[in-house]
């Protein structure tokens, strides 16, 4: 294909002052060998030694970035146009915003020494020309911070810890809970009850005693964000809920920080690294949250417990290489991963000139309030009269009382347990079925913890049903209450 | 050599003060003579370092696109950048030279408690290893 390129004015005086030459290439590759082939100099100042594009220079094919094409490999069309564009940037200088760039980290790690004891810890990367003594000491030097100690959380700070992170930070306020042992594999079934971080920083210190852990138990908000965030040089998001991944995309573009993103799913994760300064931010790829409700917790939809291992590893490799320089991070790829048919996908992601937060003309320069962008409402308090414990309904039940008890859930769960004498109608099916309930029994409308059965009775008050209760903690709390021989799930 | 006028170097002084605290920028279009570089426009572009505009800055590609064509069409050529430091010296600093590329004029303005002071101008050495002050004739 015969192509022209476009070079800018501080490149022409190695191309016998033309800025404008016609050259031959199927690829932007082959176009740009063609151009070093007669103009020898060029390749210095284009190319790195190994061959690839240097830093700061940009090619775009007409318009667009190559970076967001196939790279080198973008295939030429007749008459297409190559610019080479410079990246022109600078500063002041000094510790930029609130102290930290990921070059720092090499600055710290040249104060740095490992004991011979860390030294035969790490051996199995010190004999990687691509870690050496030198990236093993920048891991060391690193500051990196994990949003979440759940599903995502735990295999990060194991591989983490285990890689010899120097400083390690976890934000988590919850407790150890029966259902996260399905997949939280920081904790064991001795440490239920207790605060996760607790368990974490024993946990981990097991495995590494070298490293600094700092605990964070507090629910992360726009008011303590910036000043966690900014002590570390790369933030993680393990969170679970869309309000805090905002949070999270948000501080870091504020504060210049790489966010190295991992979402799961029942069987389908997503893992990508956000560095505005090199690329898009989370809004970049997600403008808007999805409306409240639409896409459930693991809580509601489940996921398969191996998931959050196999990201969170992916996380842990994704900082791992930031913290070393090396290797290709996911600054501008979205990884895509479905677990169940074993398939993985890369799709590029553009920076968004238009980002309200990371684009050319930025309208956010404050953390904002995240719940209300994502449309949580305080959930509406139901009426005294509309709503029944379990001792109560057993108490009802006992005397004899013609009840009719509607359980709200799906099947599967049906068949884990259900109170004796009920009807099942899913949740979705009951405006289809409301003729088939009674309409002078009270109807008592039950789910898992009392959270769907209020929506539907919220619907069937509407509908003008007013002999209704809601089960309030659902079957779960009737198991911990009334009759333990139930499951909980 | 660069040769620009003095309300050329008031602008470039005025885009630093209305940027302060942050670093203003902006490109510098003109054309060669010979070894003088003549410039006759200047275009402010956006600070696209939103995480630490205080002491760094960045000009976005495409706009550095975007101008170059439209300089090419009126026969003018991008002849180098300017930009501002925030109560600090007209100097380049090691970010300055770390993202530098030869032949363009880095012009510098320095800008002390939202006043300008003074301006300078830089070319690259061809071994990368330090900027060159260039003279700028006024005219």
């Amino acid at each position: 294909m015969s192509v022209t390129i476009l070079l800018p004015t501080a490149l022409r005086r190695y191309a016998a002052e033309s800025d404008v030459l016609r050259v031959e290439g199927r690829t932007v590759r082959e176009a740009l060998a063609h151009l070093v082939e007669h103009y020898p100099d060029l390749g210095h100042h284009l190319f790195t030694e190994d061959g690839r594009l240097r830093h700061f220079v940009n090619v775009y094919v007409n318009d667009e970035d190559v970076r967001y094409l196939q790279d080198l490999e973008t295939p030429l069309k007749e008459g297409d146009e190559i610019t080479i564009v410079p990246s022109v940037a600078g500063g002041r200088g000094g510790p930029s915003s609130d102290g930290s760039d990921l070059s720092e980290i090499a600055r710290r790690a040249e104060q740095l020494q490992l004991s011979p004891e860390e030294i035969l810890r790490y051996s199995r990367h010190l004999i990687m020309p691509e870690v050496t003594l030198e990236g093993q000491r920048r891991l060391k030097a690193a500051r990196v911070l994990i949003v979440g100690a759940g599903g995502l959380g735990s295999p990060l700070a194991l591989y983490l810890a285990a890689a010899g992170v120097g400083h390690l930070g976890i934000v988590d306020f919850d407790v150890v809970d029966f259902t996260n042992l399905q997949r939280q594999v920081l904790y064991t079934t001795h440490d239920v009850g207790r605060p996760k971080l607790q368990t974490a920083k024993e946990r981990l210190h097991a495995i590494n005693p070298h490293i600094e852990i700092e605990t964070y138990e507090t629910r992360l908000t726009s008011a303590n964000a910036r000043d966690i965030l900014k002590e570390y040089d790369v933030i993680v998001d393990g969170t679970d809920n869309f309000p805090t991944r905002y949070l999270v995309n948000d501080a870091c573009v504020l504060l210049g920080k790489p966010n190295v993103y991992g979402s799961i799913f029942r069987f389908e994760g997503q893992a990508s690294v956000f560095y505005a300064r090199q690329g898009p931010c989370y809004r970049c790829l997600y403008p808007e949250p999805p409306p409240p409700g639409l896409v459930p917790s693991c809580a509601e939809g489940g996921v398969l417990g191996v998931l959050p291992g196999i990201i969170g590893a992916i996380q842990a490799n994704e900082t791992i290489k930031l913290i070393l320089g090396q290797g290709e991070p996911l600054i501008g790829r979205l990884m895509l991963f479905d677990a169940w048919r074993m398939q993985v996908r890369m799709v590029k992601v553009r920076k968004d000139p238009q980002c309200p937060i990371c684009g050319e003309h930025p309208t956010i320069r404050e953390l904002i309030d995240y719940e209300e962008f994502c449309g949580v409402e305080p959930e509406p308090v139901l009426a005294e009269e509309l709503e029944i414990t379990p001792r109560e309904l057993k108490r009802r039940l006992d005397r004899g009382e013609r009840l009719f008890l509607l359980d709200v859930r799906e099947p599967h769960e049906w068949q884990i347990a259900h109170l004796p004498g009920a009807t099942l109608i899913p949740m979705n099916r009951i405006p289809a079925c409301l003729h088939e309930l009674p309409t002078t029994d009270e109807i008592v409308v039950y789910c898992k913890t009392g959270g769907r059965s209020a929506q539907v009775l919220r619907f069937l008050y509407n509908a003008g049903f007013r002999r209704i209760k809601n089960l309030k903690g659902g079957i779960n709390r009737w198991a911990i209450e009334v009759d333990p021989s139930v499951p909980r799930y | 050599m660069i040769r620009l006028t003095i309300e050329q170097l008031e602008a470039i002084k005025r885009y630093g003060e209305r940027a302060y605290p942050e670093e203003g920028c902006g490109v510098l279009l003109g054309w060669v003579d010979g070894e003088m570089k003549v410039v006759q426009e200047i275009r402010p572009t956006p600070n696209v370092r939103r995480d630490s505009p205080h002491n760094r800055y960045a000009i976005a590609p495409q706009e550095l696109l975007r101008l170059e064509r439209e300089a090419r069409v009126r026969g003018r050529e991008v002849l180098g950048f300017f930009h501002s430091h925030p109560d600090a010296e007209a100097r380049p600093s090691s970010d300055d030279l770390e993202h530098a590329w030869p032949w363009y004029s880095y012009l510098i303005v320095s800008v002390r408690a939202a006043v300008s002071e003074s301006v300078h101008s830089w070319v690259l050495r061809e071994d990368r290893s330090r900027f060159d002050q260039e003279e700028i004739l006024i005219g």
